[in-house]
């Protein structure tokens, strides 16, 4: 968001530059200014972006395909291995097979299940019996809420067209949480942690050693594939096609191409089921859509009330007069 | 793997993992191989998106059911009845393979009209004594028409043994270690059966047995094996089985119709069919099963057995058990005609055949052993090696323990305490030791049976001294694995061995060296054998790590000196380019002259010279076989009796399925893998009358181990019955509905005893069956994955898998605890309710089945109790297997009396701790959120 005020911006212009302190200063307080609500924005470095086609080589992302997957966990392993998390505590949930719950800032890859078994022998009628499996991961969006949502601009995007949190400039604030609409995000509170908001980096420092990221990397199944965002693209609608064609009719992908108020997501999947089935929202949506009309309408009701609240102690003190 | 020993030859998988991938229809059955073998089950998924049918038939609907195209619930125990129903719906609706049957299995061979089916005999086969509950083929005339039954005093094979003396591939119980031999029995029978042979086996060989190609004779095997499945109708093996006759007749229907010609199927088990008082018996109905539909030696077409360990091929190859030398050469006993090489290999060898080398084997094996000392006038030092007199395998020796007779004890890589059926049996007889050695990478329950078991007595009051010697994980040590495919893998070093940590072949090798130096001036005859034992495997120069630094370990041998023993070497010639001793370029070269010197005769080419390691081969290429990824004993073959991929002519049943084909220009077999058969053996080559060894297989008979070169429908090998019958297990809630006057196997053995109590069927007190499994997040009885907190926090208790049904009439809600009782013990878990737990109807009544994983112990990170108290120890006939996946029990809400277990191990977030080395702090891996001390 931002406020053009020409009242500074035409007197830092006639002044000149370097005009000693005053000029800093008033310099300062109109980027601040200007920048509002992010004070201290990102320093804007040149990112590969998916619709420019020079960049579209660039971009890295994962296609899930989840009627490949086996359920196994090695990616859970093989992440929390890599990047050297915490296993965060043993809990038994009773929960399918599930015992890690949700992602989180010390779980990136998470494995769900979902069991669809029919009752008896009659229950063929009503479909066969199904298990659903899915590793979710951080859908790693071209417009995050994460990312515009952070006040310190720990959150970027990356040489390979990524969100990626820097550990070192997140101050644990949390907005980043709330915004996420896939709940990926959280926050290292245990103990001892640093307290940062923590999430998956598409295995940055492996792809920057030209190293495949490792979830997909151990997937046996090829559950989990990895490259080019637009060639998974391609192949994935190849893949659903072949399914459709081998009579799964169900088999469809999810953010491939926009979803909610999302434009393609970096990480998407193919699913068999609805969306909620996999804890997926069917629509996600952005946090800040609307925010200006939101923004507006606070200041109008601010305006107005203290309009009312003029009227009121002005009629008042007429009155007690 | 006796079952498949029996049917085909050899008692190892047929095919390689990856060919799963060329199948049409995939049946998975005694096998959870997307939960066990999650990187293999990549290949069965390749194979569904090429079109294939994925089948899996369980008790339980698992990770594996989610994944193929069907599922059918079975009851426990009640495979062969599933099976049973297969053969006989192909053979009622006529849909076997004729021409393969006819060609190369024993189809048409007349049985002798004096052998007596189940069928006759209501539920037994003739030659059984009621007394000492064994078989004796040969009163029962278990063989071919006019063929003399092989007189074996112990009961054995009518039939010799044509894979040889040491039946290849014994199967070790998957997950436990060695489990071979019965009572003073032998290895050499196939897997485990008989005794030593008395009198020369060449007595009962007949190639050319009488035949009907016409199968008009009722007392072909063909005309008996119907008759025998004659009853397994769709709807009596669904009142067995708890499933509905269409489920039976879709799976048929799916398997007939993805067999023949153009198209194969493959069946798929693990010791979910092994490890039953019937195991072998059920793998010998799969290899009924794929003879009848022409699925073996072709691509895609196979019985593949998954193997529970990373090495148990190995172990069996260049054996730990103790009754096999290197290369399946019988353990001589202490009967006199073993007392000379001679006699040895003139009652164990065969005439036909490559059995028929079996001097040059031995005679390699004790030059190997005991180099210049082994020679011609002194018998090659034959009698220094240990005769057996009894039955050392792993369930009896337990008992010996339980009785006092063993003082000490070595135990590497191997977790009884929580691993062996029985386990507080295990544990009992631990206690009666004055010593054990556990060597392991974590103090696991075998190495705290005496403190922390918390059924056991307080650790004052046990006696025995333990020793626990750290050993090296597989990154700090060099060596190969011998994987299900017969294939050798070398791997190297890649780090030293943290502390004190040290490999296997370190320990043993030093154990070695200061017994030979405490030994070194005694002149007591038994101690010449350790005094000339060749023990040279030192390292000639230093050895680097892959870093570029020295290694630090001291007295560390040189691995690849083991393997060029293990391949041998000549004694007489020398390598020009080394001035060593020249190795062997294959077993071929073996003689019986003392001129050469092997370790294990069936590895034997591996290391054909000092620059060329072939496990270290990992060449790939557009061969589907790829046959230079390592290298599969024997001699490199992938797909074993692959002359059956092409038609008695010689030429592939079809384009789709080619593997080898007879090349009549070059007048050779050629194609894509090596031969399984004599190169040069045009298939219209037919033996002369009286032929002997291998000139005795004609051109046409792919299964060359056997005599008679064919595949056996009718097989005599096994101890049990050369058909497989549908048996109750030992202990089940219902009776033989097949057989009503034989409800169990009539000949398995159970060790009844006060801490062994048997609820023989039909079971009364113990209603649910119950049945042992195991998930992708632990291995095994947990020792290599409960001391770790990424996969502890995956599957962080012990647990049963209940039906929602079950647990509403037993007041037990989803997480809330479970007490589990047997006729053995009683263990408590947490409940997960699931549909995928299902309860079954059999013959009217409302069967219950209960899952319960074996994973967890009281050792470790996270700590349960141990499921193997549940399970009895009872052997299977051919190779005293246990039964754990079929027994009873019942289930109680609520915990049980002993339950008061902490962890051994305090919880670390991180199973690692250390920084990356030679990296900085800004580029330590992302997770390292922890800002206390220790991290950098």
């Amino acid at each position: 968001m931002t406020l053009h005020l020409p009242i500074l911006r035409d007197g830092r212009r006639s002044d000149g530059d370097g005009d000693g302190l005053l000029a800093t200063l008033r310099d300062t307080i109109g980027e601040v200014v200007e920048n509002f609500p992010n004070a201290f924005p990102p320093v804007p470095t040149p990112v590969p972006q998916p619709g420019r086609a020079a960049d579209a080589q660039k971009v890295m992302g994962f296609f899930t395909d989840t009627t490949l997957c086996i359920g196994c966990k090695a990616c859970e392993v093989a992440c929390k291995q890599w990047n050297q998390l915490p296993a965060d505590g043993f809990d038994f949930t009773g929960n399918s097979l599930d015992n890690t719950r949700h992602l989180s800032g010390t779980t990136w890859r998470h494995v769900k299940f979902k069991e669809e078994i029919a009752p008896d022998h009659d229950g063929d009628a009503a479909g066969p019996s199904r298990w659903l499996m899915m590793s979710d991961v951080c859908k790693h969006c071209q417009d995050a809420p994460c990312q515009h949502s952070c006040p310190t601009g720990a959150i970027v995007y990356n040489d390979f067209g990524d969100v990626y949190v820097q550990n070192d400039i997140c101050n644990g604030c949390g907005y980043c949480i709330s915004a996420c609409p896939f709940g990926v995000l959280g926050r290292a509170d245990a103990p001892h942690d640093d307290g940062h908001a923590h999430k998956c980096t598409l295995c940055m420092d492996r792809q920057e050693g030209g190293l495949t990221p490792a979830c997909a990397k151990s997937c046996p199944t090829s559950s989990i594939q990895f490259g080019p965002v637009e060639d998974l693209r391609e192949a994935a609608r190849a893949r659903v096609t072949d399914l459709q064609q081998r009579g799964n009719d169900r088999a469809y992908l999810y953010g491939c191409d926009s979803v909610g108020d999302y434009g393609p997501l970096n990480a998407f999947f193919l699913l068999e089921d609805h969306p909620n089935q996999y804890n997926l929202p069917e629509a996600p949506p952005q946090p800040f859509r609307g925010q200006r009309k939101r923004y507006a309408a606070g200041l109008a009701v601010g305006l107005a009330l203290t309009g009312l609240s003029a009227l009121f102690f002005s009629g008042g003190s007429r009155r007690g007069r | 793997m006796p079952g498949l020993g029996a049917s085909f030859g050899r008692g190892a998988a047929t095919n390689y993992q990856q060919d799963l991938a060329n199948a049409d229809c995939i049946l998975i059955m005694g096998s959870n191989m997307a939960e066990a073998h999650p990187v293999g089950f990549r290949w069965p998924m390749k194979a569904r998106e090429r079109g294939a049918t994925l089948i899996h038939v369980d008790p339980r609907f698992s990770r594996t059911s989610a994944c193929c195209n069907r599922h059918v619930h079975i009851r426990a125990g009640t495979d062969i009845a599933f099976l049973g129903g297969l053969i006989h719906y192909v053979l009622e609706h006529e849909k076997w393979f004729k021409e393969f049957v006819l060609a190369y299995t024993n189809a048409s061979t007349i049985i002798s009209d004096q052998f007596q089916d189940t069928e006759d005999l209501d539920g037994i086969f003739s030659g059984f004594d009621k007394e000492k509950r064994t078989y004796d083929p040969a009163k029962g005339h278990w063989n071919y028409e006019g063929a003399p039954a092989e007189q074996n005093p112990a009961g054995g094979a009518t039939r010799p043994e044509a894979q040889g003396p040491g039946g290849i591939g014994k199967k070790n119980a998957g997950e436990r270690e060695p489990e071979a031999g019965d009572t003073g029995q032998h290895g050499q029978s196939l897997e485990g059966g008989a005794s030593s042979h008395a009198a020369p086996r060449s007595a009962t060989t007949c190639a050319d047995p009488p035949r009907d190609a016409t199968l008009q004779n009722p007392r072909c095997a063909i005309n008996l094996l119907r008759k025998h499945f004659a009853r397994y109708t769709p709807e009596m093996v669904a009142n067995i089985c708890g499933c509905r006759p269409e489920d039976l007749t879709e799976v048929a229907e799916l398997l007939c119709a993805n067999s023949g010609r153009e198209r194969t199927s493959s069946i798929v088990y693990a010791v979910g069919w092994t490890q039953h008082s019937t195991g072998p018996q059920i793998i010998r109905a799969a290899g009924i099963l794929q003879l009848l539909l022409g699925n073996v030696g072709r691509p895609g077409g196979m019985v593949m057995a998954m193997r529970g360990h990373c090495s148990i091929q190995g172990s069996t190859d260049v054996p730990t058990l103790y009754d096999l030398l290197p290369g399946y050469l019988p353990q001589p006993t202490a009967e006199k005609h073993h007392q000379t090489i001679d006699g040895y290999c003139e009652n164990e060898g065969l005439p036909t055949g490559y059995w028929s080398k079996m001097k040059p084997m031995v005679v390699s094996l004790m030059k190997a052993y005991y180099g210049s000392e082994a020679t011609g006038e002194n018998d090659y030092r034959f009698a220094w090696l240990p005769r057996i007199d009894a039955d050392y395998s792993q369930l009896p020796y337990f008992r010996m323990m339980n009785e006092g007779k063993v003082n000490g004890y070595f135990i590497f890589g191997q977790n009884p305490a929580a691993g062996a059926p029985n386990a507080a049996l295990h544990r009992a007889g631990l206690r009666q030791l004055d010593w054990l050695v556990v060597a392991d990478w974590f103090e696991h329950e075998t190495a705290m049976f005496w403190k922390d078991d918390p059924k056991g007595p307080r650790s004052s009051q046990v006696k025995t001294e333990v020793f626990f010697i750290p050993a090296a994980s597989i990154a700090a040590k060099e060596g190969t694995f011998t994987n299900t495919q017969r294939l050798i893998q070398w791997h190297d070093k890649a780090v030293d061995p943290d502390g004190d940590s040290r490999s296997d072949l370190w320990f043993l090798w030093n154990l070695g060296r200061r017994l030979k130096t405490l030994y070194r001036g005694s002149t007591r005859p038994q101690d010449q054998a350790i005094q000339a034992l060749t023990w040279d495997y030192e390292e000639d120069a230093p050895s680097y790590l892959p870093d570029g630094r020295r290694s630090a370990i001291k007295d560390e041998p040189d691995a690849r000196k083991v393997l060029q023993e293990i391949n041998g070497y000549y004694t007489n010639q020398t390598d020009p380019t080394n001035n060593k001793r020249k190795l062997l370029s294959g077993f071929s070269e073996l003689k019986d002259d003392g001129s050469t010197a092997c370790g294990v005769w069936i590895y034997s080419g591996i290391h054909p010279t000092y620059d060329r390691n072939r496990a270290r081969d990992r060449m790939t290429g557009s061969n589907p076989t790829q046959p230079e990824w390592a290298y599969a004993w024997p001699n490199n073959r992938r797909i074993q009796y692959n002359r059956a991929s092409a038609d008695p002519e010689g030429k592939p049943w079809s384009e789709r399925k080619k593997l080898i084909w007879w090349d009549p220009q070059e007048k050779k077999w050629v194609g894509f893998d090596e031969p399984d058969f004599e190169p040069g053996k045009a298939p219209d080559y037919r033996p002369p009358p009286g032929a002997q060894g291998m000139e005795a297989i004609a051109g046409t008979h792919p299964f060359i181990l056997k005599p008679d070169g064919v595949g056996w429908l009718f097989a005599s090998a096994m101890k049990d019955g050369p058909f497989p019958t549908h048996y109750e297990p030992i202990e089940s809630p219902v009776e033989n509905l097949l057989y009503p006057r034989q409800n169990d196997s009539p000949n398995a053995r159970y060790f009844e005893g006060p801490m062994n109590l048997i609820d023989h069927v039909p079971s009364k007190e113990y209603p649910i069956v119950a049945t042992t499994f195991r998930v992708t997040e632990h291995y095994l009885s947990g020792p290599m994955s409960r001391f770790n907190s990424w996969l502890n926090e995956l599957m962080p208790e012990m647990f049963v898998e209940i039906s929602p049904e079950l647990a509403a009439e037993k007041g037990i809600h989803n997480g809330g605890w479970v007490t589990i009782r047997s006729a053995r013990n009683t263990i408590e878990a947490r409940a997960l309710v699931t549909r995928r737990m299902r309860p079954l109807q059999v013959d009217g009544r409302t069967i219950h089945q209960v899952g319960i994983p074996f994973h967890w112990g009281y050792a470790g990170e996270v700590v349960g109790d141990v499921a193997n108290d549940l399970v009895s120890l009872s052997a299977e006939p051919n190779v005293s297997i246990q039964e754990d996946k079929a027994f009873t029990c019942d289930v109680f809400a609520g915990r049980s009396f002993t339950s008061n277990q902490t962890p051994t191990k305090p919880m670390a977030r991180w199973p690692t701790m250390s920084p990356v080395p030679l990296t900085p702090r800004s580029a330590q891996p992302e997770g390292r959120v922890h800002r206390g001390p220790g991290n950098p």
